[in-house]
């Protein structure tokens, strides 16, 4: 789970990480308030899921009351990669002498968390690691001890040479690694730590990405979501066990078991068409699952056909298919299905398709290549 | 022989729940060795006539356990993990979804520090088919013989199975490592079982986007390894940035993609089914008929 700026930034003063004391307002006359409060100049910054803000004039210097006025103005409800701008957060205006990188992430390869520090801060980290990497002191944290004094003090110094600085900027990182261990976090970033013109350090931007599995022992963290427009649809279907993500092909794909769900997208796209979902109804063999699998696909308007395809191993075919008798006759289904059963007890699962009038084959690939065929076909079966 | 699994391990049962108790019967059913179910509140009582005990521990003393198997839910499962590592098995199979990634960071340090395999979590578990099953496969798939499988998925591996036993190609063991950005064995962990088990002669590696597990296998096995291998990557189609299902099936920041994986497998002599039913003439072609 995501967090917006404004919100990371409240988890960093949290863990004592010093950042500009802004507010966040979702209207122009929020951000007069806020600016009048601060004093100017501010910085008007929109507050969206994504990166690049900058680039599209999301992120805007005011140094009088018209320019929060026209700034605020324009960069709410603007349009960031697909993101409609709804709130702003207006942060006091800094002079900044030096931005550096800071972040902590979860290694995979390593099987660890892992301290990031650069003395290139404010652009893209992902692009210095591929082209100087040199320039990145990668610091491998023991998940259970977490990150030390000297580790930090280490890293710090790489970056200052000033002891003062350093320290200060170790101080940061160690209370970067409290939050990241202390909210579950699986990236914690800061980018740009900036060294303001005054001496002082402090955290101008922020990203908090959480772990999912640990979102049960954070309630107030869990609060926190704030459902992106793209997400809502799988935020429901996760309400229902479903897992699922939209893409913007013509066949919905219905499958148990996340792996076979994208072998079963990759293979309709092998064949030359264009899979409208990634959906994974999960191991049960409960009905209703298959009843909210159905009605999640049919509210997407571009799908053509239904391409469903289960290997009962756990779940028992007959119990899908009985579920899947169900839907169709609950949801009126008027798109053409296609069904691909096998499995334990696939025999059972075929008759009762079967009597229902819905025809089943055992091979996936045949099962895809029908549903091609349907969806070229066009129109209702 | 088989890798980490055979007719002698003594399984025993962690959480006794819908769940598990269903797996525990189906597991004894297809002949793994099923000694011990661990249930807190219900020592002394049976299951499907398999002893129950309060903690790992006494089940490990009363009955030799070597093996336990996990079904214990999410916020709980961390805990399990640990108390089996503590109970001295060899190996712990987790087929729990939902740890949280540090609580797998610092569970790895246990394993590094006790010598312990660790299998998932969010797993299928795994099989040496005719001689035991850990986990949730359905063994009437499975068929013995001589192919090593590794997979990052349950049912995917099924429908790989499935494509070899049709062809008559039997498995030696087949393993789902689990979907989790943090797993305890890994990639190459499995490589490194299958290349010195003497009944293992080819290998098939499932994997599927995120992390760069499939990159480091694909080096191992052009370094190290003497099996033909045949690889199979999912999530061709899938957005940047979006979770497919398992916690670790993402691509982020560029990297993790299928074409990544499938340009280093290919790179490293290790040939890519494009499909799933691609996978069996790989490895006829591998073999030359040799199995």
């Amino acid at each position: 789970m995501k967090l917006m700026e404004f919100q990371a930034k409240s988890l960093f003063s949290r863990y004592g990480i010093p950042v500009p004391g802004g507010t966040m307002v979702e209207s122009v006359e929020g951000a007069l308030e806020a600016a009048e409060k601060i004093g100017l100049p501010v910085v008007v910054k929109a507050q969206v899921m994504t990166g690049g803000r900058g680039k599209a004039g999301g992120v805007k210097l005011a140094s009088t009351e018209d320019e929060v006025r026209s700034h605020a103005s324009a960069i709410l409800g603007m349009d960031i990669r697909g993101y409609e701008v709804k709130r702003l957060l207006v942060d006091p205006a800094v002079k900044i002498a030096r931005e550096l990188y800071v972040g902590i992430t979860m290694d995979r390869g390593r099987g660890c968390p892992v301290l990031m520090v650069s003395g290139e801060g404010g652009v893209d980290i992902e692009e210095v690691a591929r082209k100087t990497p040199e320039r990145i002191s990668i610091v491998p944290v023991d998940p259970v001890m977490g990150l030390q004094m000297y580790q930090a003090r280490r890293a710090a110094f790489e970056v200052f040479a000033e002891k003062k600085k350093a320290m200060s900027a170790a101080k940061v990182m160690l209370q970067l690694w409290s939050c990241f261990a202390g909210c579950d976090c699986s990236l914690a970033e800061i980018n740009p730590l900036a060294e303001l013109a005054d001496g002082r350090i402090e955290a101008l931007d922020a990203k908090i990405v959480l772990d999912d599995n640990a979102l049960f022992r954070h309630p107030d963290l869990a609060e926190m979501r704030i459902p992106q427009p793209d997400e809502l649809k799988e935020l429901r279907a996760r309400e229902k066990g479903l897992s699922y993500v939209g893409l913007d092909g013509n066949i919905g794909c219905m499958v148990n078991g996340a792996g076979l769900a994208m072998a079963t997208m990759d293979l309709v796209k092998h064949l030359g068409g264009k899979p409208a979902n990634f959906l994974d109804i999960g191991g049960s063999s409960n009905p209703q699952k298959v009843i909210d699998a159905m009605e999640l696909l049919l509210s997407d308007p571009g799908v053509e056909v239904i391409f469903i395809n289960v290997f009962g191993g756990i779940t028992r075919c007959d119990d899908v298919a009985s579920g899947l008798v169900e839907a169709v006759q609950k949801t009126r289904l008027d798109l053409p299905l296609v069904v691909r059963l096998t499995g334990t007890n696939e025999e059972e699962g075929r008759s009762l398709l079967a009597e229902a009038g819905i025809e089943a084959t055992t091979s996936m690939r045949r099962g895809a290549e029908l549903a091609l065929q349907r969806a070229s076909e066009g129109g209702s079966a | 022989m088989s890798i980490l699994l055979d007719e002698t391990t003594r399984v025993m049962v962690q959480g006794l729940g819908r769940d598990g108790a269903f797996h525990a019967l189906q597991m004894s059913d297809y002949g793994t060795n099923v000694v011990a179910g661990v249930h807190p509140g219900r020592g002394g009582d049976t299951e499907s006539g398999i002893p129950v005990f309060n903690d790992c521990r006494t089940a490990v003393e009363k009955t030799g356990a070597d093996c336990s198997v996990i079904f214990v839910p999410a916020r709980f499962a961390t805990d399990a993990v640990l108390e089996a590592i503590d109970s001295g098995v060899g190996l712990v199979v987790a087929v729990t979804e939902g740890i949280p990634v540090m609580d797998m960071s610092a569970i790895r340090t246990r394993l590094e520090a006790t010598g312990c395999s660790l299998v998932g979590p969010n797993c299928p578990g795994l099989i040496s088919p005719g001689k035991a099953k850990v986990g949730i496969m359905p063994g009437s798939i499975f068929a013995p013989g001589k192919v090593g499988l590794v997979s990052r998925s349950g049912t995917l591996t099924y429908q790989v199975v499935k494509h070899l036993t049709d062809a008559g190609l039997g498995q030696s063991t087949a393993v789902g490592m689990g979907g989790d950005p943090i797993t305890g064995l890994g990639l190459v962990d499995y490589l490194e079982l299958f290349e010195a088990d003497e009944e293992t002669e080819a290998v098939v590696l499932v994997g599927e986007i995120g992390g760069s597990a499939e990159e480091r296998a694909a080096e191992y096995v052009s370094e190290k390894m003497s099996k033909p291998v045949v690889g199979f990557i999912v999530g061709r189609t899938a957005p940047p940035g979006k979770r497919m299902g398992h916690a670790g099936a993402i691509i982020s920041g560029g990297s993790g993609t299928a074409e990544s994986k499938v340009a280093a497998l290919r790179d490293n002599g290790v040939p890519v089914a494009d499909t799933t039913d691609g996978i069996v003439d790989l490895l006829r072609e591998q073999l030359g008929g040799n199995l």
